[in-house]
């Protein structure tokens, strides 16, 4: 019998399910589809015993729970042994994960382990002909590459973002899954929290980017306030970075980190091919600057030549009256 | 303390792509190659540990054409003290095959820890460390930005949603380098000429095969021209309303 079921990594936050366990949901539910197999979903946190309902709704048929404090924060050595336990129950065809660090590390652990195909930080799984293809950026999205996961099990880690949940109710049956959780050699030791309740930039939906044109640290909150009418995240180019005004989490770009959000505002970033590397995978994109030849008008679906000093605060303004509608 | 870092040749990050004739890689032309940026980072920080520690060694290895002897002779040069080539002209295959080949090569060599870019900035997948973690048995954190070694233990940090973790990882371990974990140093013309008698060793590929396969790559489709708008609150206001109504995005 050929394999047919998919298995999700759902990871969860505090208890709660993340973003991407839906859009991994929706993504394999269309592959479990064709096969005409399940869409089973490992999930992995402490208090989590009541995922089965909110992953039911997305199209997943059967939920494998592993709770408990080894869980309570992901940690890779745990997670891979939860999943492990849960390829070895269902026989999956297709492993996915959601390409956030803690996909990114756990990912290729379980694929070795399995000697399954490995493909990352995937914008699309689809089946070509009898064959399962992941679409995937390569050097910094400057080139797209299918790859076609030939082994009896695969592992794809998809990009947060590029798929959109999709309704596909059902009653979800839950289950504790037994793990034996490894010996542990990673110790967490401290967990040093953002100051403010902040949007990961790789999850957001909608980010707002400050460059160098803001001229200083002083001028943010403009951008700030800008990010906060829109409910963005905000995120800034590497020349600021560099410059001490933001924080290196904050970047985008080559060096900093890759967004695919559906709304990216460029605000007085000139558009190098790093900063571009990190972001032209968004699905609309923005650019305000004064100069009208920037290469950021090269890759945006609107742009708005002008002074951003001038444009942020009326962006701001309307942003608050027209969203409230 | 001793160290094995492991270093690829990938296209400098400014090269125009092209595809080449096969549908399925990249034309070579006019490309100039470099140590992948994560590598060099790792690199440093490998240098910076062994002197920390008051002797030791740091191995640098790689898999790939035997032009990579250059970026090799560049870490010799920052101050590695050996380096290990496994030639393939077309380099090992995927990531599972370039993790097999890897742990293959690095089983042999002396390791307190092993050292990955977070990611090579051709393949972009973030996945050869943790895959030769995997297959060695050694614990692997991704991502780190600080690494202290004392005794057998490392504490390393991460920032992983929004946060900061502090981690202690027993040692022997693998672990990955993110931009903010060391600043790499340029290679001085001491380091040059001392690089050029340290020992290079080549060994030849033994197959290892890939459960991945390329099928195409091509250049991502361009995206639609611009629409200009006035920098004047019609012009936001115009803007606000594509955005939601003809985009859907807010
Ligand atoms: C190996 C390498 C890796 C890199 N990685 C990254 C990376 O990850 N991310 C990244 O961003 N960069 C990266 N860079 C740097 C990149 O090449 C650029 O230097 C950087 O992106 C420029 O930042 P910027 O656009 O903010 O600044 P600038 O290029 O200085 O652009 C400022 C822009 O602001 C506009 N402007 C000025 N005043 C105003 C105003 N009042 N209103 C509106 N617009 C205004 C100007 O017209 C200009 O276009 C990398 C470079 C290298 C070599
Ligand atoms: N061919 C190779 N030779 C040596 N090291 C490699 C090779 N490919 C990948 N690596 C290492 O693995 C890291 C992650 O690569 P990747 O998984 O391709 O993004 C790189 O930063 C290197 O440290």
């Amino acid at each position: 019998m050929s394999r047919t079921h998919v298995l999700i990594v759902a990871e969860t936050r505090g208890g709660q399910l993340k973003k991407g366990a839906f859009e991994t949901a929706t993504a394999g539910r269309r592959l479990a589809d064709a096969w005409g197999g399940k869409v089973v979903a490992v999930v992995t946190g402490q208090g989590v015993a009541g995922a089965a309902d909110a992953l039911g709704k997305h199209g997943v048929d059967q939920v494998l729970v592993v709770d408990g404090p080894a869980f309570a924060r992901h940690q890779a050595e745990a997670t891979a042994a939860a999943v492990l336990a849960a390829v070895a129950k269902v026989s999956p065809r297709l492993v996915l994960f959601s390409a956030t660090l803690a996909g990114k590390e756990t990912a290729p652990a379980v694929a070795a382990k399995l000697g399954a195909g490995y493909v990352a930080d995937a914008t699309a799984v689809a089946l070509e002909g009898a064959d399962l293809v992941a679409t995937k950026p390569r050097l910094a999205g400057k080139a797209i590459a299918k790859v076609a996961l030939k082994a009896e099990v695969a592992v794809v880690s998809v990009r947060p973002n590029v798929v959109t949940p999709a309704a596909a109710p059902r009653a979800a049956t839950s289950e504790a899954l037994a793990v034996t959780v490894p010996a542990v050699r990673i110790r967490c030791k401290e967990v040093v929290a953002p100051t403010a309740k902040e949007i990961e930039l790789t999850e957001a939906d909608v980010i707002v980017s400050g460059g160098r044109g803001l001229q200083g640290p002083e001028h943010w909150k403009l951008l700030l306030d800008a990010a906060d009418a829109l409910g963005a995240a905000h995120g800034a180019s590497r020349a600021v970075v560099d410059a001490g005004w933001r924080p290196h989490k904050e970047q985008v770009g080559q060096t900093g980190k890759t967004v695919s959000p559906k709304l990216y505002v460029a605000v007085a970033i000139s558009g190098a091919i790093q900063h571009l590397a990190g972001m032209s995978s968004s699905k609309v994109i923005v650019a305000i600057n004064k100069d009208g030849d920037a290469p950021i008008f090269g890759v945006a679906d609107f742009g708005i030549v002008g002074d951003a000093f001038a444009v942020l605060p009326l962006l701001a303004e309307e942003a608050r009256a027209y969203l409230k509608k | 303390m001793d160290v094995v870092v492991c270093v690829k040749r990938v296209p400098d990050t400014e090269a125009k792509v092209r595809v080449a004739a096969d549908g399925r890689s990249i034309d070579a032309a006019g490309i100039q190659w470099i140590m992948a940026p994560y590598d060099e980072i790792a690199v440093e920080k490998a240098l910076q540990l062994r002197d920390a520690a008051g002797g030791g060694t740091v191995t640098v290895v790689s898999v790939g054409p035997a032009e990579t002897s250059k970026e090799l002779r560049t870490a010799l040069a920052m101050g590695a003290d050996k380096a290990v080539l496994v030639t393939a002209p077309t380099g090992a295959g995927d990531a599972s095959a370039t993790a097999k080949v890897l742990a293959d090569a690095v089983r042999g060599l002396p390791a307190d820890l092993v050292l990955f870019g977070k990611q090579a900035t051709d393949d972009d997948d973030a996945a050869v460390g943790p895959m030769v973690a995997a297959l060695l048995d050694r614990p692997c954190v991704a991502f780190v930005t600080s690494i202290e070694v004392a005794g057998k233990v490392a504490t390393v940090k991460r920032e992983i949603d929004g946060e900061v973790e502090v981690l202690e990882v027993d040692l022997p371990a693998v672990l990955t380098a993110q931009k903010g974990l060391a600043e790499p140093r340029l290679p001085g013309l001491k380091g040059i000429m001392a690089a050029k008698k340290k020992p290079l060793e080549e060994k030849p590929l033994a197959a290892t095969p890939s459960p991945t396969e390329t099928r195409s790559l091509s250049l991502p489709p361009g995206r639609a021209a611009c629409r200009r708008l006035e920098p004047t609150r019609e012009g936001v206001r115009t803007l606000l309303k594509a955005l939601r109504e003809e985009r859907g995005v807010l």
